[in-house]
């Protein structure tokens, strides 16, 4: 591994590196020097790649062994109930691929063969079931990208600046496309008619890891748009993600989305459950508590340049790119300060934005070694703007947790170094 | 299909099948298995299965989760979130140790053995005396201290109304100061293979 966490004398060294060897170059086609990669021919275009079965499942090429879940040793006590960070900074577009998306587990990712696998709905059901794996698979399917945002993303930039790159910062976060049935169609196999008026009813969905992570969600909700998902990206869930069958709750906090999904029970009112009591509730500054804080709300971060990802081309053309998403909706514009928040410009989205699924967004521009305070602030369907780190302080104080959408400010020197900065 | 629009698959769940899985207790003590247990035998139990992690008398060891203490905390700069300072409801405790603890040995515990474990959490946090017996029956009589200490969602009003306006474009301040920088905490991982050499 050869990447660049924060901006230390190897990044700069690498970034003054990548600069000499361009300008070399530059010069040396000025001067008239062929350049040999051209005119020497390569040995990749004399003699034989790998065959077709070299590989009958790949990984990326070994030159991108950088872009990579990462952990924070210090966050938490044990590595089993921990959380590990996707690499933003390297990546590019929407799809999250499934072998860097991050894990967030509370007692380990468990294997769970389908064969094994069982899901139960009960409760205020007409008829308690039981499904196989298999069964599953029978029913219709639907096809959504969401994104899942753990509850706790950015949380520990609550007080102040602290982890120098958008992997740690943000990188709480995949956005994936599920095939899976929809829950409304799995309760209405078992009957809701049991359940009498559904305006005050709700679902209790737990996984069958010792952790279990048990969540109450209302009915509306569960007869929206939650999703028992068992693909995702065109292939099984990975095992971390939850296979074989794991919960989707668009635009609602990962915590919600439970993995290795076992039992779906319907009640006439919430378990108050360990997580959402005693964790996923939000404390604040009189020391009374937010619960049922479900929403992700909108929120953006410019992954390049960023900490973990330096300027090092030199002076010139510059994109500026990020991500955007919202809990509510679909993302509508996001704009771009270079000058930490005084003056913005409207970024360009790669695509419009998808109900509560990432939006790429660039900002195509110059750079001529001004340093530059990089913030991106996005704008969803319902009109909400992302607020700054002290607005959402001043409603809240400093010891929420979880939640924290704040705008993410980006101190890049005329190195080009970026380093993770709060501003006034 | 079926005519009522369901397509007949999976099959009924037993009642056994049900008590196994369905194991989940509410605020009102819906779900209370049948069983009591002291704080003496609690102190007992904790110590042998609990106490490695969050300490002989709750207080947490290292990184683990403290389960006692932190009263009146909450408004703190540090807020100290415990069971006796935080959870609003006893049924969490019951039905979170029951199910998820000992961490790496879930779902060991006997229903008495819970009762006991739970009184001696409360026990810690000063809230039942020493020959305090819990059980099914006394259940609810427990008081937890920030039982109103939650609100339900209030963004709504709380901040979207007030964020959901046109933003500033130019001008938005006279200057700008960097007044934090996380370079100087220093405690963002550095891949091991690539130190600098």
């Amino acid at each position: 591994m050869s990447d660049i966490l924060k901006p230390s004398r190897r990044a700069f060294l690498r970034g003054s590196a990548a600069a000499a060897a361009g300008l070399t170059a530059g010069a040396a086609a000025r001067a008239g020097t062929p350049d040999p990669l051209i005119t020497e021919i390569q040995p990749w275009a004399q003699v034989f790649g790998d065959g077709v079965d070299a590989t009958p499942y790949g990984l990326p090429i070994e030159y991108e062994s950088d872009v990579i879940r990462r952990n924070v040793e210090w966050l938490t006590a044990d590595t089993t109930s921990s959380i590990n960070f996707t690499p933003i900074h390297a990546l590019d577009g929407t799809i999250t691929p499934q072998g860097c998306a991050f894990e967030r587990h509370h007692s380990g990712a468990i294997e769970l063969r389908k064969q094994d696998y069982r899901l139960m709905v009960n409760g205020l059901v007409d008829t308690p079931l039981v499904f196989t794996y298999d069964d599953l698979e029978r029913f219709p399917r639907e096809n959504h990208v969401y994104f899942c945002e753990c509850a706790a993303n950015t949380g520990m930039e609550w007080a102040g600046a602290q982890l120098n790159g958008a992997q740690f910062t943000h990188g709480m976060i995949h956005n994936m496309e599920y095939t899976g049935v929809s829950l409304r169609t799995i309760l209405n196999e078992a009957g809701l008619g049991a359940a009498g008026d559904l305006a005050d009813k709700w679902v209790y969905v737990e996984g069958a890891d010792a952790s279990s992570n048990g969540r109450s969600i209302p009915m509306e909700k569960a007869l929206d748009d939650v999703l028992v998902a068992f693909k995702a990206n065109g292939e099984a869930l990975r095992k971390e993600h939850g296979y074989p069958v794991r919960l989707v709750v668009p635009g609602w906090e990962g915590n919600l989305w439970v993995k290795w999904l076992r039992r779906i029970e319907v009640m006439d009112g919430p378990v108050e459950s360990r997580e959402e009591t005693s964790k996923y509730t939000d404390t604040l500054e009189d020391g009374t508590s937010r619960k049922w804080t479900w929403v992700m709300d909108a929120k953006s971060v410019i992954t390049s340049p960023s900490p973990q990802a330096p300027i090092t081309h030199g002076h010139g053309s510059l994109v500026i790119t990020g991500l955007a998403w919202s809990g509510h909706g679909a993302i509508t514009r996001v704009d771009v300060s270079k000058d930490g928040g005084v003056t913005w410009e409207t970024a360009r989205l790669a695509k419009p934005g998808e109900k509560m699924a990432l939006t790429r967004f660039y900002l195509d521009t110059e750079w001529n070694g001004e340093e530059m305070l990089l913030q991106a602030r996005a704008m969803d369907e319902t009109g909400y703007v992302q607020p700054t780190k002290d607005q959402l302080r001043e409603v809240r104080g400093e010891n929420s947790i979880y939640h924290n959408n704040c705008i993410q400010t980006w101190h890049v020197m005329p190195n080009g170094e970026a380093e993770n900065v709060e501003v006034s | 299909a079926l005519a009522n629009g369901k397509l007949g698959l999976g099959r009924e769940a037993l009642p056994e099948e049900i008590a196994a899985w369905d194991v989940d207790i509410r605020p009102d003590g819906q779900g209370l298995p049948v069983g009591s247990g002291s704080v003496a035998d609690g102190e007992m139990l904790f110590s042998d299965n609990c106490a490695a992690c969050h300490g002989e008398f709750a207080e947490g060891v290292d990184n683990w989760p403290e389960l006692a203490g932190g009263e009146g905390t909450l408004a703190d700069e540090d807020p100290v979130k415990t069971v006796g300072s935080y959870w609003p409801y006893l049924s969490t405790a019951w039905d979170y140790v029951h199910r998820s603890m000992p961490y790496g040995s879930a779902q060991t515990l006997t229903d008495d053995e819970v009762y006991a474990i739970v009184a001696y959490i409360l026990y810690s946090n000063f809230l039942v005396e020493d020959d305090f017996v819990l059980s099914n029956e006394n259940f609810l009589d427990v008081e937890m201290p920030n039982a109103d200490g939650f609100i339900i969602d209030d963004r709504a009003e709380a901040e979207y109304a007030q964020w959901r306006t046109e933003p500033c474009m130019s001008d938005c301040k006279d200057s700008v100061e960097i007044t934090m920088r996380a370079s100087v905490l220093n405690v963002t991982p550095e891949d091991e293979a690539s130190a600098d050499t």
